[in-house]
């Protein structure tokens, strides 16, 4: 037998002070906090299952693919939330692909790299303050800072650079037919041939409802064509005159279209809700980095491997499950959020859902809060129904990144 | 560089096509193209919306976006050139036409609909059955903050009043505060403020000492369980705020002009126009399924005839850029 060092010995000793003498009243207490911990956990969970029930109660029955399908309507029947359901998931995701990788590498440098000194303590600090910056805030920052590039490229509307897309001048022949004419930039004025061409001045109701544009047009002197541009107005009429600035200009977007300034684009609100959350992402991925024991980076290095290596062998792969964790608070937080996007300006009644990174785009939570502050009753069932939508879109989220933690949490060989 | 015959060719169509259709030729909504961007007033964002809604049917490869911004961010962002026509639940400010006059936007004002600002009071309130607008001023304004219902008047119950009111930033309350406080003065800071409206009906329902004020299509959605007061008009009556009081203009001051501003710039496309001229045509019909009230026949035939011959600027505003007061169909000609 070994014999009990005195410390243990000590503690025995107070053990069995402690129970000879209020060894009830002890238990007593310590069952009362454990129902109490028990009580307050109830008590959250019960809120949630409240607030769960009661969105399901209100909204479930609109759940419908109708309601999938449809855009925003008058008719609360013929409501549908497919615009801000997919502006949704197309920010959230480049919110997502941007923020995870810039957070996690920020994460890794401040950790791993980076010496502990003066300036990292102040990132550090920095960072933390950050996370509990009000979100209307980045979205004001976005605005600047994405939406508007600080007024250096023009403005939105104008912007001075635009990459993969086709411009077209447009004008208008005297039946309001557009006239498409291709030009490099909205900097440069059709080349002249020759030309002029009029646009219709008054519509009219017609006596069947049809609006009806009057020939009472004045000719609008125009600089026509690059000459192998495909031009048939159909009832353009043509004089000679000079060069006249384009009524209006459109864009045949590629997939890959950018404009500086972005506008009230999809990459401008992915971009605002990364700023959001990445603070939480650089956090949390810093809690997963410190939470791997360091005998395994000491192995590592015991085996020869550089700092880089060690890093992308041994410790990452050891802390992704967490760093997913923090993803998921992360992204549940990016694809909630209102207020930024609001800030933005972006438009609520879209009828497109975005097909590149600089077209339009709503979200989900602005939709229902237009619904819950309508004055008709049905329109607050839908806010109930987009609520499960966003509910459905968050957990789906949540979902890819369960897999990306399962994958990761095998145990360490 | 086979283009000059074409362009004979083209002349002559043309001749043929004027000849044929005479003064008048049908154009086709279907064929426009192009895109508008709509912000502002979220008051007036629901007439707009269905006005959009309609279009899209009718000219499906126009794209319209409206967004929520609010009276005053719209018009930040019209005056920035970043969209073509601004929701707004009130007449232009005189700084903010100076600011779109200084970015060289040119702006034509359009009235689309009214909205009857109604102020409510519990269902279970049995002293209230009129109120003139003094008796507002007792209750909102800051330096004559009535405490109880017995200090607007000696035969009301010496009961607490309750405020609720829109957000300070909406165009409700700018309205409001217009009419009751007038230029200089101010209305009190200790009330229930909520940007949802449903928010203050749910309070002044619950509430048996409350009052308080927003657009009449909530009062309309919620009939039953709040309780509207009659407004002494100028004329000396009590009137309740309806779609009849409030379009023949006897609910005053309380009735107020929702507008869309057009960009004078964007009313050069033919999109545009066929976009503000659809929505002049159908604005009576949706500001009522939404909860508004449209405007007399005149005023929209004097918009109409506004936005076909061009005329920018704001019969809201004097030549100095000083708000000019009274109903829209003596201003608004």
């Amino acid at each position: 037998m070994n014999q009990p060092n005195p410390a243990s010995r000590h503690f025995q000793g107070l053990i069995e002070r402690g129970t000879s003498r209020r060894s009830a009243a002890r238990v007593r207490v310590d069952r009362a906090f454990s129902l109490a911990c028990l009580g307050i956990t109830l008590i959250a969970v019960l809120a949630l299952v409240i607030l769960l029930a009661s969105i399901l109660i209100e909204g479930a029955s609109g759940l419908s693919w109708s309601f999938i399908q449809n855009y925003a309507s008058r008719i609360p029947d013929q409501a549908g939330i497919k615009a801000p359901l997919f502006g949704s998931i197309w920010v959230a995701s480049i919110c997502a692909i941007v923020a995870l990788p810039v957070g996690v590498a920020t994460a890794v440098y401040l950790e791993e790299f980076a010496a502990k000194n003066r300036f990292t303590n102040f990132l550090r600090i920095n960072i933390s303050n950050l996370a509990g910056v009000p979100s209307i805030v980045y979205g004001i920052l976005g605005l600047t800072l994405f939406v508007r590039m600080f007024g250096l490229f023009g403005p939105v509307q104008n912007p001075a650079f635009e990459v993969g897309g086709e411009t077209f001048a447009i004008y208008y022949d005297s039946m309001g037919e557009p006239l498409r004419v291709p030009v490099a930039d909205r900097n440069e004025t059709p080349r002249l041939v020759t030309g002029s061409i009029g646009y219709m001045q008054d519509i009219f109701d017609g006596p069947d409802g049809e609006l009806i544009f009057t020939n009472d047009w004045s000719p609008i002197p125009l600089t026509i064509v690059n000459a192998d541009a495909d031009f048939s107005p159909a009832y353009g009429v043509i004089t000679v005159d000079n060069a006249v600035e384009p009524i209006d200009f459109e864009i045949e977007k590629s997939w890959y279209y950018v404009q500086f300034p972005f506008g009230q684009t999809v990459l401008a609100g992915g971009l605002t809700l990364m700023l959001v959350v990445l603070p939480v992402v650089i956090i949390s991925s810093q809690e997963a980095l410190r939470s791997v024991p360091g005998s395994l980076r000491a192995g590592s290095m015991a085996m020869g491997a550089t700092r880089l290596q060690t890093v992308w062998k041994v410790t990452l792969p050891a802390s992704i499950p967490m760093i997913m964790t923090g993803a998921i608070l992360a992204m549940s937080r990016a694809i909630g959020e209102a207020a930024p996007i609001l800030v933005l300006g972006v438009a609520l009644f879209i009828t497109d859902v975005p097909q590149n990174l600089m077209d339009a785009f709503t979200v989900l939570p602005m939709q229902i809060y237009n619904w819950t502050s309508r004055p008709q009753e049905e329109f607050r069932a839908l806010a109930a129904t987009g609520i499960i939508v966003l509910l459905g879109v968050l957990l789906a989220f949540n979902a890819i990144a369960i897999l990306i933690r399962q994958k990761f949490s095998r145990p360490l060989q | 560089m086979q283009l000059v015959p074409r362009i004979v060719a083209t002349v002559g169509i043309a001749a043929i096509a004027t000849a044929m259709l005479g003064a008048t030729g049908i154009q086709d909504l279907r064929r426009l193209r192009g895109s508008i961007t709509i912000d502002g007033s979220s008051t007036v964002y629901p007439i707009t919306e269905a006005i959009a809604e309609s279009f899209k049917k009718a000219a499906p490869n126009v794209k319209v976006t409206v967004g929520v911004s609010g009276t005053g961010g719209g018009f930040k962002r019209f005056a920035a050139n970043e969209i073509e026509i601004s929701d707004a639940s009130r007449p232009i400010k005189g700084s903010e036409s100076k600011a779109c006059k200084d970015a060289g936007v040119d702006y034509i004002e359009i009235p689309v609909a009214y909205d009857g600002l109604t102020i409510v009071v519990n269902k279970g309130n049995y002293w209230v059955e009129s109120m003139t607008v003094e008796d507002l001023k007792k209750i909102f304004l800051s330096d004559s903050s009535a405490k109880t219902w017995n200090d607007v008047r000696p035969d009301w119950p010496d009961r607490a009043i309750k405020i609720y009111s829109p957000g300070t930033d909406s165009g409700t309350f700018d309205y409001f505060k217009e009419v009751v406080a007038g230029k200089k003065g101010t209305i009190r800071s200790d009330m229930s403020v909520s940007e949802d409206d449903n928010v203050l009906v749910r309070g002044v329902a619950g509430d048996e000492g409350a009052i308080g004020f927003f657009g009449a299509a909530y009062y309309f959605e919620n009939e039953d369980s709040l309780k509207a007061v009659p407004i002494r008009n100028k004329a000396g009556k009590n009137v309740l705020p309806s779609a009849t009081t409030i379009e023949n203009g006897t609910y005053n001051p309380f009735s107020r002009p929702l507008f869309i501003y057009v960009k004078a710039g964007s009313a050069r496309k033919p999109y545009v126009r066929a976009f503000v001229h659809f929505y002049l045509k159908n604005a009576a019909e949706a500001a009522r399924e939404v909860g508004y009230v449209g405007l007399p026949e005149a005023i929209y035939q004097r918009a109409t005839k506004a936005f076909n011959t061009g005329r920018t600027g704001s019969a809201f505003l004097d030549e100095k850029g000083e708000k000019k007061s009274g109903p829209i169909t003596e201003l608004y000609k």
